[in-house]
Order: C-alpha cells, then sequence, then structure tokens
C-alpha cells in the first residue's frame, strides 16, 4: 500500500464511512472522495492487487481466495417462511478489495426503459411485490454513460435495434469476436434475431495504468492480472486513493452501525483482523455491502430504538430478493472454436427482452449470450455431456474431443420480487465471529422457471440452426444458489413499501445511505452491476448536493 | 529454464512489445516475483519423497489415478503426476481431505481382495479388475453442473480422489500439477499466457459484424 495515503484514526469523525469496495463502494468512494470529502472505505476482505492474481483454479474453486468463505461465512437455505433453514452453501460473492467486480465475468448491460416502469405498463401480478421505479431510464442514463467512460467499456453503439437511447457512444471498440459469437451471430441472423457484439467491462484498448485485455481466458472467478477488467480495484478505488483524502481500510467486517439518542447513525463497528472490536466515527454511513450483507448488517444493528433493525420500519429489509433467472443449451461443434481464449462472452440478441404475456402465457423477458466461461478444471467436472462417463478412458476421450469445441448459449432473466425471497438472520446458526449467519429463503415464481426453459427453448433452435454436432440443456429448476442479489432494500417514495427514498437516503436514518444490488426495484434482464454503478455515480452526485446544503450535520 | 518460465517470460515479453509496454514496465517487478512464486511451487510439487503418502500408499493412488485418467496414445494422470500434486495438496489446500483418504484407501484395498481373493492389492490387480472394483464405489456419484456457482462437499473417498485426479491433471501447470502441461496437451489448450484473435476455426474469416437485414421484430 502506498504510504502518502491517509490513515484516520478510529475516534476522527470522518465525512463519509464507506461498509464495502465492490462495484457501488468503489465508486461511491472515488466521487466523495473527489468532492471534497473526507473517506474511510471499511472492506472485509484483503487488499490484494493484480500481483496476487493467478490461474491457479484451486485457490479459487476450492479455497475461496476472492470470495465469502463457506467454513468462516456458513449460510442456511430453505424454500419457504414455515420451513426450518438447512445449512447449505447458499451465496457466492466478492470478500477482497474490489467485491464481486473483481471476479465476474463483465457483461455491462444497460438496464432499459421498460425495466424501470413495467408494472404500469403490465398491470398488477397477484401475489408478487412488483412495483415501478421511482427514477426513470432517462433519470440514471447521464451515469451509464459516465459508467462506460469513466471505468471503461467496450461495445458498439447503437448495434442492438432495442438499445435504449444513449447521450454518447462506448469509449472504445468491441473486443475482438470468438468462434462461439461468430457461430452464434450466423444462426441468429439466420433465424431473423438481432446479434450485436456484447457490451463488456473489459478493456479493448489500453488506458492509462491498466492493459488491453490480452485474451488469457481466465476471467469468471479470476482476478484479472493486467487490469483489463473494470474492477472497482482496477479503476475507483485508485481514483478515490489518488484524491489523498480515501481510507481504503481491508480485513475490516463491520457488524453493526452505531445510532445515538437522536437516531442518527453515528459510525461503524467493526472486527480489525486480531478481531479486535473498533468504532470508526463519521457524519454519515454508506452501506455498500451487497445484496445480502447490507440487508443483515442492518437487521444486525438492531436496537432498543430500532428493534426491527435499522431502516427497517418497512419491514422489507432483506425481502423481495431476485437472483435473475437463467438456463443454458451447451452445443459441441465439429471444428475447434478454442473458445477458452480470450473473454466469456462477445455476442448476444435482446430480441426476447420484453415478451408479450398475452402471447407467450407468462410475465418476463430476457437476454440470450454466447459464451464459454469455464477453465479447464471446472469444465471436465462440469462441462461434458450428461451421458459422458465421470471417469476412465472415454471420459478422456470426450475430454479431449471437446474441450476445444464447447460453446454454451446462456439464457438470462427478469425474476418476479416476492415478499418471501429473502436475507434474513438464522436463528441458530453462527460465524466464526459467533454472528447470525445469513439465511436464504428462495422459490422462483413460476413465470420465472416459465420464461427461461421458453428462452432455453430458443437457445436449442439456436444449436440446431447452427449445426452442432451435439446439444444438450437441462430444465431450469427452483435456485437455491445466489449469485445475483437483487431488491433486498428496495428503493421507493413510500416509506411503507420501500428501504431508502430515491436519494438512497434510508427513510428511517437521515445520515444513512445504502447504495448496492440491494437498492433494485425490478431484476432487469440477468446483468445488474451496470446499473448498479450507474445508481453509484447517482447516489455521489445527490448525496454531495445533501452534504453542501447541510442536511447530513446534526 | 522450465517451460513455465518459458511461457510465463514469452507472456511478459509479448505484452511488452504489443499491447501496452507502459503497463507492463510499470507491474515489472511485482510479476516477476509472481513468476518466481510460481516457479518454486511447481518445484515442490515433485518432492524426492512423499509427504503425506507411504510408497506403498503412494503406488495404491497412482494406479487408481491411471483409471480415472488413463494412459493411452496420449498421457494420463501417471504422466502428468497426479500423484505427487495430491500428495502435497494433503498436506496443503486439500488438508481437510485427509480423514477421507485414510480411511478411505484401507476400504478400497479390502473392497479389493473380497471382490478378487486372491489381488492382494489394488495396484495389483489387472486394469479390468481394477475398473470393477473403481465402478462398486462409483453408485449414485453425481457431477456437478456449474462447478463455479454450487460446489458439493467432497462426499466420499472415490468421488474426492476423482476430483483430486482431475485436479492435477488440469490445473495450470505453473501451480503443482499437470507436469509439463501433459493434461493439456490432452485436451489441447495452448500453455500460452495471452492470446490473440483469431482464436478458432469459426473466427478466422470473419468479415466484421453487419446489422441484421431483416426487420425488427418484437415479439
Amino acid at each position: 500500500m502506498r504510504s502518502d495515503l491517509p490513515k484516520y484514526k478510529t475516534s476522527d469523525e470522518v465525512d463519509f464511512v464507506i461498509i464495502g469496495s465492490g462495484a457501488a463502494g468503489g465508486i461511491l468512494a472515488k466521487e466523495l472522495s473527489t468532492n471534497g470529502f473526507r473517506v474511510v472505505v471499511l472492506e472485509q476482505g484483503p487488499y490484494l492487487t493484480e500481483s496476487d492474481f493467478s490461474h491457479n483454479e484451486i485457490e479459487i474453486l476450492a479455497q475461496d481466495k476472492l470470495t465469502n468463505h463457506p467454513k468462516l461465512q456458513p449460510n442456511t437455505f430453505r424454500k419457504t417462511p414455515d420451513e426450518k433453514a438447512k445449512p447449505q452453501r447458499a451465496l457466492v460473492y466478492g470478500r477482497c478489495v474490489g467485491g464481486t467486480s473483481v471476479h465476474f465475468t463483465a457483461n455491462f448491460w444497460r438496464f432499459h426503459e421498460i425495466d424501470f416502469v413495467e408494472r404500469s405498463k403490465i398491470g398488477a401480478i397477484a401475489g408478487t411485490t412488483f412495483t415501478d421505479w421511482p427514477i426513470t431510464y432517462a433519470d440514471l442514463e447521464p451515469y451509464y454513460t459516465r459508467v462506460e467512460w469513466e471505468i471503461g467499456v467496450s461495445g458498439l453503439a447503437g448495434a442492438s435495434p432495442f438499445d435504449p437511447p444513449r447521450s454518447k457512444p462506448y469509449p472504445m471498440p468491441p473486443l475482438p469476436v470468438k468462434s462461439s459469437g461468430v457461430i452464434f451471430e450466423r444462426a441468429a441472423s439466420k433465424l431473423g434475431w438481432h446479434p450485436f457484439p456484447a457490451p463488456m467491462a473489459i478493456l479493448s484498448q489500453p488506458r492509462p495504468g491498466r492493459s488491453a485485455c490480452i485474451n488469457c481466458g481466465f476471467c469468471l472467478a479470476f482476478g484479472c492480472e493486467v487490469g483489463a477488467k473494470s474492477s472497482s480495484l482496477a479503476t475507483a478505488i485508485r481514483m478515490a486513493e489518488k484524491t489523498g483524502r480515501c481510507e481504503i481500510r481491508p480485513n475490516s467486517y463491520v457488524h453493526r452501525i452505531e445510532t445515538d439518542a437522536n437516531g442518527r447513525a453515528v459510525g461503524a463497528v467493526y472486527f480489525d483482523e486480531q478481531r479486535n472490536t473498533h468504532l470508526q466515527k463519521a457524519k454519515a454511513v454508506v452501506v455498500c455491502a451487497n445484496g445480502a450483507e447490507t440487508p443483515r448488517l442492518l437487521l444486525l444493528s438492531a436496537n432498543k430504538q430500532f428493534p426491527n433493525g435499522l431502516a427497517n420500519s418497512s419491514g422489507f429489509v432483506g425481502k423481495n430478493l431476485m437472483l435473475n433467472s437463467g438456463a443454458i443449451s451447451t452445443g459441441v461443434f465439429e471444428h475447434p472454436l478454442n473458445d477458452y481464449k480470450g473473454f466469456a462472452v462477445s455476442r448476444l440478441f435482446h430480441d426476447f427482452y420484453q415478451l408479450d404475456a398475452q402471447k407467450v402465457g407468462f410475465y418476463g423477458g430476457g437476454g440470450i449470450d454466447a459464451r464459454f466461461d469455464m477453465t479447464p478444471i471446472g469444465f471436465a467436472m462440469g462441462g461434458l455431456p450428461p451421458d459422458t462417463p465421470r471417469w476412465g478412458k472415454d471420459f478422456k476421450a470426450a475430454l479431449s474431443h471437446n474441450f476445444t469445441r464447447t460453446m454454451e448459449i446462456f439464457c438470462h432473466g427478469t425474476s418476479l420480487p416476492l415478499e418471501n425471497n429473502s436475507f434474513s438472520l438464522d436463528p441458530d446458526l453462527k460465524d466464526a465471529w459467533g454472528l447470525p449467519a445469513l439465511r436464504l429463503t428462495y422459490k422462483d415464481h413460476p413465470d420465472d422457471l416459465k420464461l427461461v426453459n421458453w428462452l432455453n427453448v430458443r437457445a436449442q433452435e439456436l444449436l440446431d440452426a447452427a449445426g452442432a454436432e451435439k446439444k444438450w440443456s437441462y430444465p431450469a429448476q427452483e435456485q437455491q444458489f445466489a449469485v445475483h442479489l437483487l431488491g433486498t432494500c428496495r428503493m421507493g417514495n413510500d416509506p411503507k413499501t420501500s428501504v431508502i427514498n430515491p436519494d438512497h437516503r434510508t427513510h428511517d436514518v437521515k445520515n444513512l445511505f445504502l447504495c448496492d444490488g440491494s437498492s433494485l426495484v425490478t431484476s432487469g434482464r440477468g446483468q445488474p452491476t451496470m446499473t448498479i454503478e450507474a445508481l453509484a455515480f447517482r447516489a455521489a452526485d445527490r448525496i454531495t448536493a445533501l452534504a453542501k446544503r447541510g442536511e447530513l450535520s446534526a | 529454464m522450465t517451460t513455465n518460465e518459458l511461457s510465463r517470460r514469452t507472456f511478459l515479453l509479448r505484452a511488452g512489445t504489443g499491447i501496452s509496454a507502459a503497463w507492463v514496465s510499470a507491474h515489472w517487478p511485482a510479476l516477476l516475483s509472481a513468476a518466481t512464486h510460481a516457479r518454486q511451487s511447481a518445484k515442490a510439487a515433485t518432492p524426492p519423497k512423499f509427504e503425506f503418502f507411504t510408497p506403498e500408499q503412494a503406488a495404491e493412488i497412482d494406479a487408481i489415478t491411471a483409471r480415472i485418467i488413463p494412459t493411452d496414445d496420449t498421457a494420463g494422470a501417471r504422466e502428468a503426476g497426479v500423484v505427487y500434486f495430491i500428495d502435497r495438496g494433503l498436506v496443503t489446500f486439500y488438508a481437510d481431505d485427509q480423514k477421507t483418504y485414510r480411511e478411505g484407501l484401507p476400504e478400497l484395498q479390502a473392497r479389493v481382495t473380497e471382490m478378487f481373493p486372491t489381488v492382494s492389492k489394488f495396484a495389483a490387480a489387472t486394469p479390468e479388475q481394477q475398473d470393477e472394483v473403481l465402478h462398486s464405489f462409483d453408485e449414485n456419484a453425481k457431477s456437478p453442473r456449474r462447478p463455479f456457482r454450487a460446489r458439493p462437499g467432497a462426499q466420499d473417498f472415490f468421488e474426492t480422489l476423482r476430483q483430486h485426479t482431475i485436479a492435477g491433471f488440469l490445473i495450470d501447470p505453473d501451480y503443482g500439477g499437470n507436469n509439463s502441461g501433459a493434461g493439456w496437451k490432452v485436451i489441447g489448450r495452448e500453455r500460452e499466457h495471452m492470446f490473440q484473435s483469431p482464436f478458432g476455426y469459426y473466427d478466422k474469416d470473419y468479415v466484421g459484424w453487419q446489422r441484421a437485414t431483416k426487420d425488427t421484430n418484437k415479439s
């Protein structure tokens, strides 16, 4: 770590303490420190950098070097609130400076206009908490553009006829096409669909201090060794540190937000690496801990004044969880694609972004992409056709034939918000620090499953049109494992049915702000990070304006 | 100079002359240190003697891995040195699985004699007998479809050993397995650390993205 960076004392009341350094926390740290505020970022994971990253699948897949650890941080799962939850690994998220943006695939789709107003357009859906956002696409558009230019997104503006309006083109051209992308593009065009170059938060051209993508192929689950992936680590965190006003404090596990007699937040209580407890004082607290840990922290912060958890007068903290629905079809082709080279996705289409519920018989929509995101061990464990023996001569022969010839069609879709779907505190299980573990309660809305299965039929039509020599798929099943963590502290104008207002300020605690996947009101079509980052840029503007008007002081 | 070193160095040089020289010069010391670390790990992966297994146990494990990924006209688990990878793993990153091996291996050896009374140990059985023994452990074992999203715990000895064998065969050779990249040769994965387009058969004659000509057809 650089020596010229500020070190704030915990007793020094800084302007903002930000909890979490991922997609949202990194950008808020950059923006607020750039705007002149003194900022401490508390990150539960370690401060790793490019030289710590590797292609070691054991470190990543067996040792969880970059992610939450199932032994230290166990979870429980149940389908419905009347069940007793069972211990089971239930979610994965990034646990290092940069958060999940360090190891994600980097698909960077904007939400479309419809995602913000869909409830008004199609009407209520019984049994759900489906509702409109209090802001529109137009409100967020300038911030999507800022993400693309300041963080670095490659793509081709106007290439999809379904794209929402934009004020500027992408700052750099799309990444090169992969064989999977060519196969996909040809077959989709043949079927009358509109494939286009995938917008990716991966550099196709170098930027100061960062390499363009070197096509090493270790994207999903791995940290980028050359800074080409536009994680918060490679972008916003460095810019925040450059201001000289932002301290990134790793290995700091926040487990309570302290409030005073007036119901105002006074700071964040955390364990350091040696498990000593500290209170970092701040004029305002911004929680960006992700859609699971943010509600958990609010629930852990319950006290006499806030017996149901902080900022939870609505009872909605942790609820309305949306994971995005998904399904995959896999195909093997005659000639080598060598799709292990490059990055995950080079082509997709949005023809089914908004399906007509009257025609198809269910609510929803999605995107379909061409990808290969498996590294060699992962491929041998899960990338072969289901009828392949699991060991022996034929297993080896299949590995040898298929590794270079396989691609996947990934269908991403909507999830409807349901009050029962949630993250909450498990009443029995504790983490390694003795705090209540995360409990996932989740049962997909039937429409979510119908949707991805419908999309998956299109994926198989595409593989047929492409002339795959073999193809297979599995019907989408109810999910028991969370990656996209959305909607659990939703934004809204009504304090009875939402946790934060459109400024990301909690309705109940005036100097407490939340911004991450938990803020989302609807799920989008499967790629939330771009929207989380646009929200973070916007939240920083709103919070700065409030602070400059003196509205955050006691 | 080992192949590891060469591939890493080729990566550095090509990165330096090709894509972004400024980045590489800024990060050169860190990259060199990573390369050194990887080389040391790779060296440590083939110790003169085993750290967890006795030589007898190692011979049994080696024989089992050789049935999981057999040697034919290309290298198998044996040539990739998988037994060394597992041995080192069991005193480091696979330490949690020690008990599974301690209890599982004698159980498997007992099964050998039970099924083939004249055979004293797994390594002494014929390949056909060996496969029969392994099949008797393989019932109900299921392979996870998306290992990153939902990884089940290693259920039993054979499943654990199967997964460890695959890992030792296919891990990036910089990290103490897959000796000389033998496993990657089998699956057709090149050792380079960076690649340039075109990548495969289908993108080599690609003319560039063109707008679809058909009318937009929203469903």
